[in-house]
């Protein structure tokens, strides 16, 4: 009930927003940059959802740009804020909050929408999502494509190691000793079935925090300017991660892909994977077997990374763009949209209200995984975030390969990475 | 009159080419060099004067040494590694043999695909466990599973072997080329004389190959520094920058970490090096060749 209240209340603010702007005698165009980081549906329901809105709006125009990657949007959307010609809004990366600020490209949501509708819209999202969206007090983006890792489990696999198949491993002691019963090898010693895959390509950081955070302890600070690699907890976690090969044997050794981690999943190569929960429509979809999906095992907590993107409104527009823009972020993440979204790509609905529509609420009873990654966002932190946070991850990537490929062991390589951090951060102190 | 007509046209002719080669080549370059003094500006602080300070910290990366050395490397395998197979390559097909389109065309095959696209299937093939290499080891010699990409030790390997795959056919194409603009007289003129094949291709084929090894090694050369479009796929660089190579590097520093400068100052040193092999090659090797 309350939130048929909310959604009417959203849409009547919304009514009035576009009432203001049709009276002012032309559209305003608004340029929209949006990326795409998992395969399928993601970009037509985007450009549903904004087609909708312009059916519904006929004073504004949205030009939905698909931008690549997160990296190839972020890239875009810098270069054309540094050429002058910014888009008005864009989906980016949680994670590059500090970046934008630091190149003064966007806008906080406070300056621009500051009635007591909109505060009480800023705290209606979850608070894990608004960790990595608020900094100084103040709002800077709005949680969209939002996601947190999971662990999924092949059911027929645990029954075949005589395991129970509804129960995934909740410690990581359990995880280890679950994980030396699914390896399987073949007649000559090799391994044709590992336990566990927690892909460590590209950006390790991210599933490596999930092992932190349940590990107790914090990566970066709030403000974003001083990291804690080289805390004892942090090595912990780091030998945890390389034991499970090095010393357990039920992780394959070396880096492990990202992108193959899912067909690993399907090909039997593995009994269990850490990835995003942004794979599980593709799971559902081809997993040859029945699987489960379980939050990420704990250790001294439950824990993990929040992940994915934020809407952000750039500075260098009209005043009349701006509150156009606020006024389709407000749509686009009001329950019934996110709901939309949240089915067709598996992303995280945003808000609480947006879980208690009938079709989010039906969609859960068909299919009740969906429900893990939010109860998960009770235990959640914000995912690493700093000042130049493209290097400060890349320090830390490649402390983490360096341990994980067994050249420095993880005391060593987290101390370095750490060094490396403190340097690159002094000047924002 | 008629003479300064002519220097006219001559100059209205060169125009067009001169606009578009200062625009995109010298205008740039010099723009590059003079961003590698100044400091990279930022939304609150505009870039300054800073002098030495960016080749200074160039000097104490550890990860632009890496990446210099990892690139070295790779010049030097691919380099004589592509020549040479698609030397073998070209003889071999340049004979008189059944079904000789059909091996021209699979060996050409590489160069008309996508290198994105085909480190996709490179990416399958490495894959650890149920990639194609290793279901031929685990499945065939029983051997255990590699992690390909995963360990510093093979990773760079893997890249020289997709690049030299990639690059061979295209090279085979040039030598190709110039076998068959060699007159058969020569053949038969060493048969008579009793020349065996080794003597008639060190002392004829080679030297009369030379123009076109010259022109396929500046190729490959660039190449080398220029080919990174798999790392972006395959590796992204890792495990810890082993398989990063100095364009990949710059990329990075310019547009993930937006250190323009420091990228600048990267850049330098690639056009400093570039332009020391170019320079090398023509006045070095020229005097090797036999042009006809």
């Amino acid at each position: 009930m309350k939130s048929i209240f909310k959604s009417l209340g959203l849409a009547a603010s919304a009514a009035a927003l576009s009432l203001g702007t049709a009276i002012s005698a032309h559209a305003v165009d608004l340029q929209f940059y949006f990326p795409v980081a998992v395969g399928g549906k993601a970009a037509t329901t985007i450009e549903e959802l904004t087609a909708e809105y312009s059916a519904a709006h006929p004073d504004v125009n949205i030009d939905a740009v698909y931008a690549g990657s997160y990296q190839d949007t972020v890239s875009k959307a810098l270069t054309a804020a540094r050429g002058g010609n910014p888009p008005q809004l864009s989906v980016i990366l949680s994670v590059d909050m500090f970046t934008l600020i630091d190149e003064d490209v966007i806008v906080a949501f406070d300056d621009i929408a500051n009635t007591e509708e909109d505060k009480k819209w800023l705290s209606s999202f979850y608070p894990a999502f608004m960790e990595n969206s608020q900094t100084g007090g103040k709002t800077y983006g709005i949680p969209f494509q939002r996601s947190t890792p999971v662990l999924y489990w092949n059911k027929e696999a645990f029954k075949a190691a005589d395991l129970d198949p509804e129960k995934a491993p909740a410690t990581w002691e359990e995880m280890v000793s679950m994980g030396k019963k699914l390896v399987k090898k073949d007649a000559s010693g090799n391994v044709t079935q590992w336990g566990v895959r927690i892909p460590s390509s590209g950006f390790p950081y991210w599933l490596f925090q999930g092992l932190t955070t349940e590990n107790d302890v914090i990566l970066a600070n709030a403000e974003g300017n001083k990291t804690n690699f080289d805390d004892p907890k942090v090595v912990e976690a780091l030998q945890y991660l390389v034991d499970l090969s090095a010393k357990h044997g039920v992780m394959a050794p070396g880096i492990i892909e990202w992108g193959a981690t899912p067909k690993a999943f399907f090909e039997g190569n593995t009994a269990m994977m850490w990835t995003s929960t942004g794979n599980l429509t593709n799971v559902r979809n081809n997993a040859p077997f029945d699987f489960g999906v379980a939050m990420l095992p704990a250790n001294k907590r439950r824990g993990a990374p929040t992940g994915g993107g934020n809407f952000y409104v750039f500075k260098d527009s009209s005043d009349e763009q701006k509150k156009a823009s606020v006024d389709f972020v407000k749509w686009i993440t009001a329950p019934k949209q996110a709901a939309k979204w949240s089915m067709a790509t598996g992303y995280v609905a945003p808000s609480p209200a947006a879980w208690e529509t009938d079709e989010m609420k039906a969609y859960a009873a068909d299919f009740p995984p969906a429900l893990i990654a939010r109860e998960q966002l009770k235990y959640a932190v914000a995912e690493l975030a700093t000042y130049q946070n493209q290097r400060i991850t890349r320090v830390l990537n490649d402390a983490l390969h360096a341990a994980i490929t067994g050249k420095k062991s993880p005391e060593d390589a987290l101390k370095a990475a750490q060094a490396e951090a403190d340097r690159i951060l002094s000047e924002y102190r | 009159m008629t003479r300064r007509m002519q220097w006219i046209y001559a100059w209205l002719l060169l125009t067009p080419a001169m606009v578009m080669l200062f625009a995109f080549t010298h205008f740039p370059a010099i723009t590059t060099i003079v961003n590698s003094f100044f400091s990279t500006p930022r939304g609150r602080r505009p870039a300054r004067f800073v002098g030495l300070r960016n080749y200074e910290e160039l000097i104490a990366d550890p990860t632009f040494w890496k990446v210099l050395v990892n690139n070295l490397w790779y010049a030097t395998a691919t380099i004589p590694a592509s020549i040479g197979i698609s030397l073998l390559m070209a003889i071999w097909v340049n004979d008189k043999l059944k079904g000789r389109s059909l091996v021209r065309m699979s060996f050409f095959a590489p160069t008309v695909l996508p290198l994105i696209a085909v480190a996709n299937i490179w990416l399958f093939f490495y894959t650890p466990g149920f990639g194609l290499i290793d279901q031929i080891r685990m499945g065939i010699f029983g051997l255990p599973e590699n992690s390909w990409l995963g360990q510093q030790e093979t990773v760079l390997i893997c890249m020289m072997v997709v690049t030299i795959w990639k690059e061979a056919g295209f090279f085979m194409i040039f030598y190709l080329a110039a076998l068959q603009a060699i007159p058969p007289s020569y053949k038969e003129a060493a048969d008579i004389e009793g020349a065996s094949r080794w003597v008639f291709f060190w002392k004829i084929t080679w030297p009369l190959l030379m123009p076109t090894t010259l022109f396929v090694s500046i190729n490959a050369i660039i190449n080398s520094f220029r080919l990174v479009d798999h790392i972006f796929t395959m590796t992204g660089g890792g495990p810890d920058n082993a398989s990063s190579l100095l364009l990949f590097y710059i990329y990075e520093v310019a547009f993930k970490f937006w250190q323009t400068s420091y990228a600048a100052t990267l850049t330098v040193v690639m056009l400093a090096i570039l332009s020391i092999i170019a320079i090398g090659q023509f006045f070095f090797m020229d005097r090797r060749v036999h042009y006809r």
